[in-house]
């Protein structure tokens, strides 16, 4: 049962004296500090952090997680976050202390299980993509895009090519035109069509020999299928630039279309949306990517790959069946663009990846997709009777409806919609995303929802749309607090707890 | 399936509904030939048992550091991590929510963020955090490019800014910056480092008006303490940024970034309550002057009123980053560390100050002791003459590194991290890191098990 | 200053061209229909003396909660002056946009081409369209 006090700060429950950790007494001879530091680096006092003990930090922190909406509690259909339910085994799996307790500089000898996981994974992931060579190395999407326009720029400059452009529909994520600057392209806005799409005429206006990369993300953010994206690949190709797949869509076409079949040549997969990466508030994520033979040179270092028998690695230790190690890390990758990151990725993410892929198997994957794209389809269905629907009749895992009529008949907002739902126990949708639809409601409800739960939420947004404009303004009603004021957040910034 | 709710019933009837004649009708968006014709090529499914089983098994081919007792450092260290701290990490009202878009649906997230940027510029003494990064390493190259950005304003300068890396800085952080620097027009200037630390007229000298920053690792990738307050001097003296990385855990002990004037602090926060999991996800700490809050990259969270005028946290900024200003934006980064962020919050609650400072000393004492012991034999020596936090970096007289660390591996020790791959120059030396969880008993053993390596030798 | 004699850019600036030391310069503000359109301006980023700007291109930036805007410059010239108490009084934008919410000074590059800009009446004909 939710605690209704207010919840205090850290620092406001501190007490002076209040201690949770005892370590032990140090067992080594120990020296004077001025003997060890030199003075004018020891800091004069403790660093003033709160002092607490450890039943008030648990109760704190247990009663903040009851003001969270989450999976495991709500029905939570962000678009584009593919909010799916996060299977225990795997958190299980991932607090193995023969996976958790890894060093990243452990000798591979002493890894091979681990080297195992992820070169297994590399090759899953690069025939879900049908593309050649996977690297694990990013932490998330959006380091995913970057990684990979920086290998489109090295690919380039090996060919001795200058091609500063890269092209982004204005329908994608905020994080692609941010990452072709980050990797110092000049963005250029491709204007799509009102059904969402590529359009074939303002591509071909703005295709030519100073184009790097197209980056498009199919199904798109409308939640549709690019039906001319094999022309479009291929006119991307005539000119000799590339594709780049946004994959946070993945989660529609498990096992039904590859990218690297479509025309893509390299793409980034969001592991905590498509296979079941718990979101954890908002991060950690990873951003696999995967690209063709032609830019697999270029990839970050470094790669796992079995050990050559005939050069057998440099270990002592030897497997089961006694003939060395099976995995190595391949470092000698000459044409790397280096290191995104320190370390070799986001593993901890990767092998609860491993795991929810292996649950799957092959015809589990594609049932996953199937019947997200049933869920979808059916939410669609049932909402279009109430709100006008960018899609009309069919989506792939998501779609999107617009309150912009309700807005200007009953002045009811999509954001008025969003907070009134969290009164009805559900989450809001994504609002005012794809920037190009007015009043957007972006809505996702992933597979692992059942119909009763989207016939409720149906029931629900039925009921809000016909309630007093004036309630919906003021909603939510019954959380901890309602409608925030962001301005004052902003002017006034106050982003720290001050110091005593 | 294991994770799907509808029967074949429920599947039939939503068919209905939508007046889908079949599952597969679903898709005839895609385009006939671009559709897979046959299954995926992967393994097959497996049960919940035969999952675990499977990787149980895979675990148990890795040793890990529960059985190898482990002296490598390097960003990633084996400290302890309080059991309260998986308590709450493991609540799924946590870790199964996504960032905090709805405010009133997501208090505690954003509360948890407040706090923990909170804690974080008492640790630092800067002046504002955001609520955290991908890893140290993208922290730091993040930083980097965000002192060009304010460094070189709006009025274009006409000559190529340039940054200062020491080779004193984590090498993989160093190539992370470089990488990221590869298409923009910054020169990468770096600063040798053959005495361990980074020399004072030396870097005095590479210094002119159009350098954004300097990059200190302090205590640096050696393990070494640099003149941490000399070298900012310096640095602001040339009018650039000075961009401190840090080990949260030495702040039990050591000066704090903003004492020693810093401009932005970045950190790994892995220590603080994140397990080594071999190489991530971990904790990108940063934190910088209030000037340049607008400059920051990531999210940040702020206090606020609600309607009612109750005290509440909002995202807040939110204009820097890339949802809002795209191509524009400070960064491409989306998400932060949420789960890590909470994780480093409880650490940083239940250790308090006096547990942050006696874990601190506890590293130092036994790293010096670990360090003493093992140079009383005359193969060892340290390779640098300079004070030492909780690393350091042993030379090898016989030069035989790769042979010492194998054969300790062999006998259950991760007995320290070989430098050669990254500097040439010290291909006989190696890195040791000492946490607080190493008792005398194990040090004196690895003392023994490296020692006894050169002893065979002899023979 | 009297509105009706400034000069309104299709983007929603007005400028007030003036002499000083006998060179002429420009001073740069935003509408009063603008500024009510951006609804609760959070912050603006001032451009920075000595800056070069060129007309119709972007010299600074407003921001609302979760919008963006670029301030674009009707003249050509350098920055000779910005209004440094706006930042910390953002509600004088609303309260005298004409006035004490100028943004900038421009000491113009010769002279201006003024014939992209609307008179006050041309421009309220044109804001009763958008709004």
């Amino acid at each position: 049962m939710k605690n209704t006090r207010d919840t205090q700060l850290l620092f406001e429950l501190s007490r002076p004296g209040c201690r949770a950790t005892r370590l032990p007494a140090c067992d080594v001879p120990e020296l004077p500090l001025c003997e060890l530091l030199p003075t004018a680096s020891m800091a004069s006092t403790p660093p003033n952090l709160p002092e607490l003990s450890e039943p008030q930090i648990v109760r704190h922190f247990v009663n903040l997680s009851t003001q969270n909406m989450s999976v495991d509690t709500h029905f939570y259909p962000l678009g584009s976050c593919t909010m799916k339910y996060n299977p225990k085994r795997n958190e299980r799996i991932a607090g193995l202390p023969g996976l958790a307790e890894l060093h990243p500089y452990q000798p591979e000898s002493t890894l091979q299980g681990m080297l195992q996981i992820l070169y297994e994974l590399q090759e899953i992931l690069q025939e879900i993509s049908g593309l050649a060579v996977c690297s694990l190395q990013p932490a998330a999407g959006a380091h995913g895009e970057l990684t990979a326009l920086l290998v489109a720029s090295a690919y380039f400059r090996n060919l001795g090519q200058k091609r500063p452009i890269v092209l982004v529909p204005d329908n994608a994520h905020g994080t692609n035109p941010a990452s072709a600057s980050m990797a110092g392209f000049q963005s250029v806005t491709l204007k799509t069509t009102s059904d969402g799409f590529v359009d074939m005429d303002e591509l071909a206006t703005k295709l030519n020999d100073q184009v790097a990369v197209l980056m498009i993300t199919n199904p798109s953010t409308l939640g549709l299928f690019e039906p001319h994206i094999r022309q479009i690949a291929d006119q991307v190709h005539a000119v000799g630039a590339l594709v780049y797949l946004d994959g946070a869509n993945m989660n529609a076409i498990l096992g039904v279309a590859r990218p690297g079949d479509f025309g893509a040549d390299m793409q980034h997969f969001n592991p905590h949306k498509t296979f079941s990466g718990p979101h954890g508030g908002g991060g950690p994520g990873a951003g696999p990517i995967c690209v063709t033979k032609e830019l697999a040179p270029f990839l970050p270092a470094p790669i796992v790959v079995p050990c050559d028998r005939q050069e057998p690695c440099d270990h002592q230790e030897t497997d089961e069946k006694g003939s060395g190690p099976t995995y190595r890390l391949d470092w000698d990758r000459p044409k790397s663009i280096g290191r995104v990151r320190a370390f070799f990725g986001n593993v901890g993410v990767l092998v609860r990846t491993y795991a929810y892929i292996r649950t799957h198997g092959p015809d589990g994957l594609r049932r996953v997709s199937e019947n997200a794209v049933l869920n979808a389809n059916y939410l669609l269905s049932r909402i279009k009777k109430i709100l006008p629907v960018v899609q009309d009749d069919r989506c792939m895992h998501e779609f999107v409806a617009t309150a912009a009529q309700l807005k200007a008949e009953k002045n009811i907002s999509a954001m008025d919609i969003a907070k009134r739902l969290l009164d009805y126990g559900f989450h809001a949708p994504t609002v005012y995303f794809p920037l190009t639809v007015p009043e957007a409601i972006m809505i996702e409800p992933t597979e692992s929802e059942s119909k009763q739960t989207l016939d409720d939420f149906t029931d629900a947004l039925f009921r809000i749309i016909e309630e007093d404009p004036q309630l919906l303004h003021g909603a939510p009603h019954t959380t901890s607090i309602s409608r925030p004021n962001e301005v004052q957040a902003a002017r006034q910034q106050i982003l720290s707890h001050p110091e005593a | 399936m294991p994770y799907l709710y509808n029967t074949p019933a429920d599947q039939t009837e939503m068919l209905a509904t939508i007046g889908a004649g079949s599952l597969d009708e679903l898709f005839d968006s895609v385009p006939q030939d671009l559709q897979l014709a046959r299954s995926l090529d992967l393994p097959s499914a497996m049960s919940e048992m035969e999952l675990e089983q499977h990787l149980h098994r895979l675990a148990n081919k890795n040793q890990h550091a529960g059985q190898l007792v482990c002296f490598l450092g390097g960003g990633s260290y084996d400290h302890f991590v309080p059991a309260v701290v998986d308590a709450i990490g493991s609540r799924s009202e946590f870790y199964t929510s996504y960032t905090p878009y709805q405010a009133e649906a997501s208090q505690g997230n954003l509360q948890v963020v407040f706090e923990y940027q909170s804690l974080i510029t008492r640790l630092t003494g800067m002046e504002v955090s955001n609520a955290s990064m991908y890893d140290g390493g993208s922290a730091t190259a993040e930083a980097v490019l965000m002192a060009i950005s304010t460094t070189g304003g709006r009025s274009a300068k006409k000559r190529q800014p340039n940054v200062v890396l020491p080779h004193s800085l984590h090498p993989e952080y160093r190539a992370t910056i470089v990488t990221y620097l590869e298409n923009l027009d910054v020169q990468v200037r770096f600063l040798e480092t053959p005495q361990g630390i980074i020399d004072r007229e030396h870097l005095a000298n590479v210094l002119d008006d159009q350098t954004a920053a300097v990059v200190l690792q302090h205590p640096n990738f050696f393990g070494c303490l640099e003149d941490a307050e000399e070298i900012t001097r310096i640095t602001h003296d040339a009018g650039a940024l000075l961009i401190s990385v840090f080990d949260p855990i030495s702040l039990g002990l050591l000066t704090r970034p903003g004492d020693y004037g810093a401009n932005i602090a970045v950190a790994e926060g892995q220590g603080l309550g994140t397990p080594m999991t071999y190489g991530g996800p971990y904790l990108g700490i940063m934190a910088c002057d209030k000037k340049l809050v607008r400059r920051m990259p990531g999210r940040i969270a702020g206090q606020t009123v609600d309607r009612r005028g109750n005290p509440c946290f909002v995202l807040t900024l939110q204009t820097r980053e890339q949802h809002i200003r795209r191509a524009k934006a400070t960064s491409n980064v989306c998400t932060n560390q949420g789960l890590f962020a909470l994780r480093a919050t409880v650490y940083l609650a239940q250790l308090g100050p006096q547990g942050l400072r006696e874990t601190a000393t506890l590293c130092l004492q036994k790293a010096h002791y670990a360090s003493q012991q093992l140079c009383r034999h005359p193969r060892f020596s340290r390779a640098f003459d300079h004070p030492t936090f909780k690393e350091f970096v042993i030379r090898d007289a016989e030069n035989r590194v790769d042979e010492l660390l194998q054969a300790a591996t062999n006998h259950g020790y991760l007995a320290g991290i070989p430098l050669a791959p990254w500097f040439p120059e010290l291909s006989d030396c190696f890195l040791v890191a000492v946490t607080e969880k190493r008792t005398q008993d194990e040090i004196d053993r690895w003392v023994g098990e490296l020692t006894r390596c050169g002893a065979k030798v002899h023979i | 200053m009297n509105q009706e004699d400034l000069l309104f850019a299709k983007t929603h600036e007005w400028v007030a061209i003036s002499t000083e030391d006998g060179q002429p310069l420009a001073t740069l503000g935003l509408s009063a229909f603008a500024v009510e359109a951006l609804t609760d301006l959070v912050f603006i980023e001032l451009p920075e003396v000595g800056q070069q700007v060129k007309a119709e291109e972007p010299c600074c930036e407003v921001e609302s909660v979760k919008a963006v805007s670029d301030v674009y410059s009707p003249v050509e010239g350098e920055i000779i002056a910005v209004n440094d108490a706006l930042p910390d009084a953002l509600e004088t934008l609303s309260e005298d946009p004409y006035g004490s919410g100028w943004i900038a000074k421009i000491r113009l590059a010769g002279e201006p081409d003024l014939t992209h800009l609307m008179d006050y009446k041309t421009y309220q004909k044109q804001c009763e369209e958008e709004s």
